[in-house]
């Protein structure tokens, strides 16, 4: 009962702040509006039991994503902050295609005959991924951290420019 | 048997001489003339050894068992064409009358043309002429004759437009070729139904295969489609147009193609191919009473003219029609002798008539005058020749003349019988006409008129003998004469008809007389005389306005049909084509906008589609919502 | 109850949410909102089937963080090319990047 009444309450949270983070003009605001979001699906990971992720997510997202987003706003905002996030000429067309999209995945998942298993959940999760993660995804784990570094590598040189004298 | 097998070389040697004149011997015009005539003499020698050969084999090689030898030249599945040679006693004598008046021809132009800068050319499309003629002489099949047929007609417009610098040369072969056009147009139809039917172009097949064929409508048809070819080639009324144009073209050449040879062979098809309108008689009364018409038509308009060339090219449409209705009433034997008789008269009249215009520099008659003073040979030759023409025994016109009004009074074309003896009088009267006019009385003109060289007098007299020797060969007295040789199923031998040969020699002495009462005593006004009947003789002089008449239908119709057609194909066929492309060019001018540049525009697109792709596939397998 | 349906389609609603983002907005910063959403709405979906379907195995929480660490390059990436852009064009509207075309 009361995991429906929360459950309901983070999904509102979530789906509200999606739509503020679309549908305002404000770009500052819908950066804000998006720390929320992330906030929200943190609280979700919580309750679907997944408690090193919930972490990762405040950390990753909220923590230093949500930031970059921020600091990307600020260094390339141009003309009145009011009117940074306005919509294109898809505007309608978009939301066609979103709706039918949305319609169609809701469709196919309701008419979908999932097995549910009744096995507990784990208690603690961090113990397992960080199992899973040196053994049977060892080779993901490291090229995601090459990943990291190309990126970073990357990020670096593309922010910095080119023609700067050494 | 060396000359038959080798007959096939007889077409070759000028097509070598033609090849060897425009290749080397073009500068230097000595050496084509002697190319030429090199080349004509040897296929001369092989055409009488031909000839020599068939009538040495006492009657072995017929009309009804020729030789023949061919080889395949085009083979399609389907289609099966041999190129081949057929050599039977109508071979022989054409390739004999055709090698002989070329050949003289060709020596009287090394005279006549000597001052012109295009004699190299002259001897050049001479050869190729005879190379084409004699190939469609030997012809075994409709098809190599046809080819051989056209390609005489190009020769001829090469060489009636031999002074191309001059407009009424060159109307004057774009006439004649596209008259021909039109006739071999039905001609071709003929011979692809033939085709079509029995599917063969041999001669000697498809007269087998005729002989046991009923539908006789079907044939009629064919036949005349055939005989559309002699109707232009021939000069035929009413494609008769061309040929008094075509005397633009120099004498020799008017001398050999367009008296002699090339109008001769729209005969030689009808001899030829006999056997196709023997099948279908009402054909055969079309073409008689064609020919009968052409005849008097052409006689007609012959007596008024005053151009020496105009008046020998009717005279030539007149003797066509003559040879033309003998075929028609059913004589092949006839018809032939009476070609070959004509070739040899008319081709010295012509050559003759080049000699006077050579002399006072005017084709008309009337600025001639007394040219027998000074043109001994030429006068006498031409005089013989006209005897000849006109029919008067015992020279070779009389008694070609007198076998086609015979076998036109036996069959009971009473008709054409009269039409005949009509024409025969005209004949005579017209060619006198001339003769007073232009080779007695007195010098009319300022002209220096003498004596042509040599090259020109020889062939004259030597065409001249044959003029006067040639129809003992065909007289009814004498046994292995001519109806003997070429015939029709069966040798005709005619017995002589006493009658027919006094009263048709009174009636050209009769012209004659009355030719000399005009023009040689000068007894009647003739200036009076056309005032008179003004009305007549410019109807005459104008050659009934056919001319007139065919410019008319041109102008006003099939002029205005191309015009139609072009419009059609101009604004309706590229109209559309270039619809097409313009269809095709603005459309992708609109598409090219679909590529906006946008990334956010194609991920739309993108998604939209999965979208859509994703509901119809899965539309069978989901149910309600 | 809540079951894993309502995980789903709340993904699928966060999902297209975010697609409609990164469709419609004229912000290059904005459309990478989008797309941080979309990213987010997978995670739930790998959540949610890892705790219904298989709560015994980490499988897809393990999915799930190398989602979160691919998004995370990304974003520092694509900042730092629309920082570049920005640069040279002084403009980061979508609608003026427009050279892909005729």
């Amino acid at each position: 009962m009361t995991s429906t009444i929360i459950f309901w309450l983070i999904a509102i949270i979530i789906m509200g702040s999606a739509l503020m983070v679309v549908l305002l003009r404000n770009i500052v605001h819908s950066a804000l509006f998006m720390v929320v979001t992330f906030v929200g699906v943190s609280g979700l990971y919580v309750m679907l039991q997944a408690d090193f992720l919930a972490a990762v997510q405040l950390l990753v997202y909220a923590g230093a994503i949500a930031i970059l987003l921020v600091f990307g706003v600020m260094l390339t905002v141009r003309g009145d902050i009011k009117y940074s996030n306005l919509f294109n000429r898809h505007k309608l067309t978009a939301a066609v295609v979103s709706l039918g999209l949305f319609l169609l995945i809701e469709k196919i998942i309701l008419s979908s005959d999932l097995i549910i298993s009744n096995k507990p959940a784990l208690e603690s999760t961090v113990g397992p991924i960080a199992d899973a993660m040196l053994t049977d995804y060892v080779i993901p784990f490291e090229a995601a951290a090459v990943l990291l570094l190309v990126a970073m590598v990357g990020a670096i040189l593309l922010a910095r420019g080119e023609g700067k004298p050494q | 048997m060396f000359w038959i097998d080798n007959a096939w070389l007889i077409p070759i040697f000028p097509a070598i001489a033609f090849v060897l004149i425009v290749f080397v011997t073009k500068k230097v015009k000595m050496l084509s003339a002697l190319t030429a005539l090199a080349a004509m003499a040897t296929s001369l020698i092989f055409s009488i050894g031909v000839l020599f050969t068939i009538l040495g084999s006492h009657g072995e090689i017929n009309m009804n068992v020729p030789i023949e030898y061919s080889v395949p030249w085009l083979t399609i599945p389907g289609v099966h064409i041999t190129a081949g040679v057929l050599i039977d006693p109508l071979t022989a004598v054409m390739l004999c009358v055709v090698t002989i008046v070329a050949f003289l021809v060709q020596l009287y132009s090394v005279g006549y043309m000597a001052d012109d800068p295009g004699f190299s050319r002259f001897f050049a499309y001479l050869s190729l002429f005879t190379f084409s003629m004699l190939g469609l002489v030997v012809a075994n099949n409709y098809f190599q004759m046809f080819f051989f047929w056209e390609l005489v007609g190009l020769c001829s417009y090469l060489l009636i437009g031999f002074y191309f610098y001059k407009n009424s040369a060159a109307d004057a072969n774009k006439k004649a070729f596209v008259t021909n056009r039109v006739a071999d147009f039905g001609f071709m139809i003929g011979i692809f139904f033939l085709w079509l039917v029995f599917g063969t172009f041999n001669f000697q097949e498809l007269a087998h295969a005729i002989e046991g064929y009923g539908n006789v409508g079907f044939l009629t048809l064919v036949a005349i489609l055939v005989f559309t070819g002699p109707v232009g080639k021939s000069a035929q009324f009413p494609l008769h147009v061309w040929l008094p144009d075509a005397m633009e073209g120099p004498t020799p050449v008017s001398a050999l193609i367009h008296a002699a040879t090339m109008v001769a062979a729209g005969v030689y098809l009808l001899a030829r191919g006999f056997v196709l309108f023997h099948a279908a008689p009402s054909a055969l009364l079309l073409i008689a009473y064609i020919g009968g018409f052409t005849s008097i038509f052409a006689a007609s308009i012959a007596i008024v003219q005053d151009d020496i060339k105009r008046i020998l090219a009717f005279s030539t449409l007149s003797q066509l029609g003559y040879m033309v209705m003998a075929m028609g009433v059913g004589s092949i034997t006839a018809g032939m002798f009476h070609l070959t008789t004509h070739a040899f008269f008319k081709a010295l009249l012509f050559l003759g008539a080049g000699s006077a215009i050579h002399a006072v520099h005017s084709n008309s008659i009337f600025d001639m005058g007394g040219l027998y003073k000074n043109m001994k040979t030429t006068t006498w030759t031409f005089v013989i020749g006209s005897l000849a023409l006109a029919g008067i025994f015992p020279l070779a016109g009389f008694w070609s003349k007198d076998e086609i009004l015979l076998v036109t009074k036996d069959g009971g074309f009473t008709g054409l019988y009269i039409i005949g003896s009509i024409v025969a009088f005209l004949t005579a009267f017209y060619m006198f006409r001339l003769i007073f006019t232009a080779f007695f009385g007195e010098k009319l003109s300022d002209h220096h008129a003498h004596e042509s060289p040599w090259t020109m007098t020889v062939p004259l007299m030597i065409l001249a003998v044959f003029a006067i020797f040639i129809g003992f060969v065909g007289a009814p007295f004498v046994e292995h004469g001519f109806a003997s040789l070429i015939y029709f199923e069966e040798p005709h031998h005619a017995t002589p008809d006493y009658f027919l040969m006094i009263s048709s020699t009174l009636i050209a002495l009769a012209g004659i007389v009355l030719a000399w009462y005009m023009y040689g005593k000068k007894a009647v006004d003739t200036e009076a005389l056309k005032q008179r009947f003004l009305p007549i003789w410019t109807l005459l002089y104008n050659k009934y306005y056919i001319d007139e008449v065919y410019q008319w239908f041109f102008d006003k119709i099939v002029l205005n049909i191309g015009n139609a057609f072009n419009w059609s194909d101009r604004k309706v066929v590229d109209g559309i084509a270039d619809g097409f492309s313009d269809l095709i060019r603005a459309t992708g001018a609109r598409l090219r906008f679909v590529q906006t540049g946008s990334m956010q525009t194609y991920a739309l697109v993108l998604f939209a589609a999965v979208v859509l792709i994703v509901l119809w596939m899965a539309v069978p397998v989901l149910g309600g919502m | 109850m809540i079951t894993l349906y309502h995980y789903l389609i709340l993904g699928g609603f966060l999902f297209c949410i975010g697609l409609y983002g990164a469709l419609a907005k004229r912000s290059a910063v904005a459309v990478l909102m989008g797309i941080e959403l979309m990213l987010n709405a997978v995670n739930i979906n790998l959540l949610a089937f890892n705790r219904f379907l298989n709560p015994g195995e980490v499988s897809g929480h393990v999915f799930a963080i190398f989602v979160i660490v691919v998004a995370a390059a990304e974003v520092a990436v694509g900042l730092a090319l629309i920082i570049n852009i920005y640069r040279d064009r002084m403009t980061t509207q979508l609608d003026d990047f427009d050279w892909l075309k005729w």
